[in-house]
Formats: structure tokens, C-alpha cells, sequence
């Protein structure tokens, strides 16, 4: 499904991060294979440090540090928030919305639209989708984007395949209208049958949480998790995309009418180091300019990954001036989606720990 | 130049990969151990394998890595 977008643009970014840092080597001793084995994957995943909310911190918490922080810098005035989208797989309840948590304990106005979303890796392109058909509304002048996810609350600490990857981290995104009228290209794609790929089994109301289903349980290669914790098939994730995400990249270009070439970055979802290159190598896409450091500073924070890797790689370069991106999320659903825009220049970008 | 066996006893020591048929189904190679054979298949042949290749059937047994092997080696 393809969208053209006019006249939207990111005005200002922020990224929030927990100052709790964990690194691999610390952590190693909690899985159950030899430190050789993981020691060589952590060189070829990208593993190192990944950053973990300190105890029962929730989305609302990340989002309401990171709203305060850009309300006392004066980068965003409260009464000027005429709708909040919340894109998180971890909300605070089932009932209410994340993103009225954060109205109500932020004292925002009444007369605003509040937004959330479930969605994991593609998260990002999917708010921005949202936000800039709300800014269709003449009611609405600015949408305030949030991803946030605390995923490693439900990361089994034994499981070697997806605990030293995860990161926990939020992304506040400003969306206004720009005088700007060259189109916005996007695609999408989604399919729901290969779902469980990715997948918390327990929790929800199909399978509640009880005692049974907080017992771990081996996976057959020295992984323990429960089934309330994410299970990730990591060899069909892995398949997905390297043969979903190419496609979409060249039909999202030969609609813009523009080449790799044209493109300065490939902003792209970061699952591991070596998807990424594997996926470039398939594009034939310079891995240069396709940044893949946020697994190995931070952890893979799923929809938060692409605001992630402009905060940390291209802060100087948005604040001077402006890009050609092309950005992508591809993951949990399963999701694929990709955008071409022009990002900067912003207001602010900036990158904080969260307290 | 190191063997296929070689850079696999290397990822997992205790096992014997000359006798098994199906090294997934008998447990002796996980999806990451998969991913760590690439990297080392790679650097030792110098050769590039493709991700849409990083699949279990071609990692079932010593013939298909082989056979992968000598595929990625003959691309130009």
C-alpha cells in the first residue's frame, strides 16, 4: 500500500534513554553456553552495552521525563499539544490509554487527541503515518509523536537470543505542517499470518498470566523463558526481512523517481549489526550510509530504533541543515514500512538519560 | 585454509558434525550459531553469502554447506 504525503515535516527530536547500562560481558554468566560461543556472537550481533529501565519504571515515566525536559528547556510549550500518539507494546494498564496517563499527569489541556498505538519495530513510520493525517485537521498544528518501549520487563534474563539485544528507551517526535509541498513517499505492508514470529503467548486475555505461565522453560538450545516473555523465531524474522525489506526500498524509490545514490541515509529499524549488513548487501545500498550502532550502544528499543539512530549519528547534521532519508520499520506484526522525506532542519535534537 | 568441520568445531566443540545427517534437528546448530558460521564461512573463503540464503535447509548437514558454499564462491 503506497501513501504520498505534502506539506509535514519533524520539526524537533528527542531521545530518552534509562542511565542504567548493562553490558554483555557483566551478563554473560546468565546464559547457559560457553562464554567462547557468546563471546562470538557478540562479535558478529554487534552486543556490548544495552540500557534497561532499574526496576518497575513504565512508558508513562520515560515519556513524562522526556515532555518535562523539553517543557523546562523551552523547546515545547504544553499548551500547544493538540494531539499525542503513544506507539508502545508496554503500556502502564490494559485500561486507560498510555497516552492519557501522560495528559492526565502532565496537566495538558482537555481539548486535544489522545492516540495509542500497538505496534513494535515498524512503530515509528507508523505514528509519523497517523500524525500527519491528523495534521489534515485544522484543529490540529502540532502532534507530538511518542515511541516507548520497557520491553526488558518482558525479556527472560536466561534467554541468549534476545535479552542481551533488547533496550529500553522512549523518542518524543514533534509533526507540524511545512511549507514544504514536495511529496512524502511511503509504503506499507502487514501481515498477520506470520504473527507469531514474534510474540508475548501470555498476558493478555487469550492466556492470561498465572503462575504456569511464568515458568521457564527451555527452548531445546540452552534458552529459558516463559510464556510471558517475548519469543522471537529468530531464523524467520531474519528471512522476513531480507526478503520483504529490498523490494519495498526499490518500489518505495522507483515511485520518487529517485535512485540510491539519491538517498544520504538509510535510517533504518536496528535489530542487529548483522541484518543490517546483510540487508545492505542485498540492496546494494553503501553500508555507510545505513548507520547500525544502536544494538551495541543502547540495545534494540524496537519502534524507538529509528529516532534512536538519528538522535545518536545525526544530531549536528539536522540541527545545520537537511537530509534525503529513507527511513524503515520492519518486525513485529509482521510490519514492513518505509518512508522517503526530507528530515531537518530541526529545532532541537537531543539524546538524555533518563533519571 | 581451515575445513567446513573445522570452523564448525569451533562454534560447537563437543559435537561430531561428520556423522550427522541433519545438524538442526539433532540440536547441533542453532539459528545464531548459524549466524556465526556466515561470518566465519566468509572470512575464511572470502566469499559473500547472501541473507536470503541464511536458511536452515542450507545448513541441514556438511553436502549443503558445502554446496552453499561453492554457489556464493562461483557469483562474481
Amino acid at each position: 500500500m503506497n501513501f504520498t504525503f505534502r506539506n509535514r515535516k519533524i520539526s524537533g527530536l528527542l531521545a530518552i534513554v534509562p542511565a542504567n547500562e548493562r553490558s554483555f560481558l557483566e551478563e554473560m554468566a546468565n546464559f547457559d553456553f560457553p562464554p567462547a560461543r557468546s563471546l562470538k556472537l557478540k562479535q558478529v550481533m554487534g552486543y556490548d552495552k544495552h540500557r534497561l529501565v532499574d526496576g518497575p519504571v513504565c512508558a508513562s515515566d520515560l515519556a513524562c521525563f522526556g515532555l518535562e525536559h523539553l517543557f523546562q528547556g523551552g523547546q515545547l510549550d504544553r499548551g500547544d499539544i493538540d494531539a499525542m500518539i503513544v506507539v508502545t507494546q508496554s503500556p502502564d494498564y490494559f485500561i486507560p490509554p498510555t497516552s492519557t496517563v501522560i495528559q492526565g499527569r502532565l496537566g495538558l489541556k482537555h481539548d486535544m487527541f489522545c492516540l495509542d498505538i500497538t505496534q513494535g519495530c515498524a512503530g515509528f513510520l507508523i505514528g509519523l503515518f497517523q500524525a500527519f493525517l491528523l495534521l489534515d485537521q485544522p484543529s490540529i498544528g502540532k502532534v507530538v509523536l511518542i515511541n516507548v518501549d520497557v520491553m526488558s520487563r518482558k525479556v527472560s534474563p536466561k534467554d541468549r537470543n534476545s535479552y542481551p539485544l533488547i533496550g529500553d528507551a522512549a523518542a518524543i517526535t514533534i509533526v507540524e505542517r511545512s511549507d514544504d509541498a514536495s511529496p512524502i513517499y511511503a509504503n506499507l505492508k502487514m501481515d498477520g499470518a506470520r504473527g507469531e514470529a514474534l510474540m508475548i503467548p501470555a498476558g493478555g486475555f487469550r492466556q492470561p498470566s498465572s503462575p504456569e505461565t511464568a515458568v521457564l522453560e527451555s527452548d531445546g538450545d540452552n534458552n529459558f523463558r516463559a510464556l510471558d516473555h517475548l519469543r522471537m523465531d529468530g531464523s524467520a524474522v531474519f528471512n522476513f526481512v531480507q526478503i520483504e525489506v529490498p523490494p519495498m526500498i526499490e518500489d518505495l524509490l522507483r515511485t520518487a523517481g529517485q535512485s540510491m545514490d539519491d538517498v544520504d541515509y538509510f535510517l533504518f529499524h536496528q535489530p542487529n549489526r548483522f541484518m543490517l549488513q546483510k540487508l545492505a548487501e542485498r540492496m546494494n545500498a553503501p553500508f555507510e550510509k545505513m548507520p547500525s550502532n544502536i544494538v551495541e550502544h543502547y540495545g534494540n528499543s524496537s519502534g524507538v530504533t529509528v529516532p534512536m539512530v538519528i538522535a545518536h549519528n545525526l544530531r549536528e547534521r539536522l540541527l545545520g541543515g537537511s537530509i534525503n532519508a529513507c527511513l524503515a520499520g520492519f518486525g513485529v506484526g509482521l510490519t514492513w514500512a518505509s518512508m522517503l522525506m526530507p528530515l531537518g532542519k530541526f529545532t532541537f535534537c537531543d539524546l538524555v538519560d533518563f533519571q | 585454509m581451515k575445513t567446513i568441520v573445522e570452523i564448525l568445531k569451533e562454534i560447537r566443540p563437543e559435537f561430531d558434525f561428520d556423522t550427522s545427517r541433519d545438524l538442526i534437528g539433532d540440536g547441533m546448530l542453532d539459528s545464531f550459531d548459524m549466524i556465526t558460521l556466515v561470518a566465519d564461512l566468509e572470512k575464511t573463503y572470502g566469499i559473500l553469502i547472501p541473507g536470503v540464503d541464511i536458511v536452515p535447509e542450507n545448513f541441514r548437514n556438511l553436502g549443503a554447506i558445502q554446496q552453499l558454499v561453492e554457489r556464493c564462491a562461483a557469483k562474481p
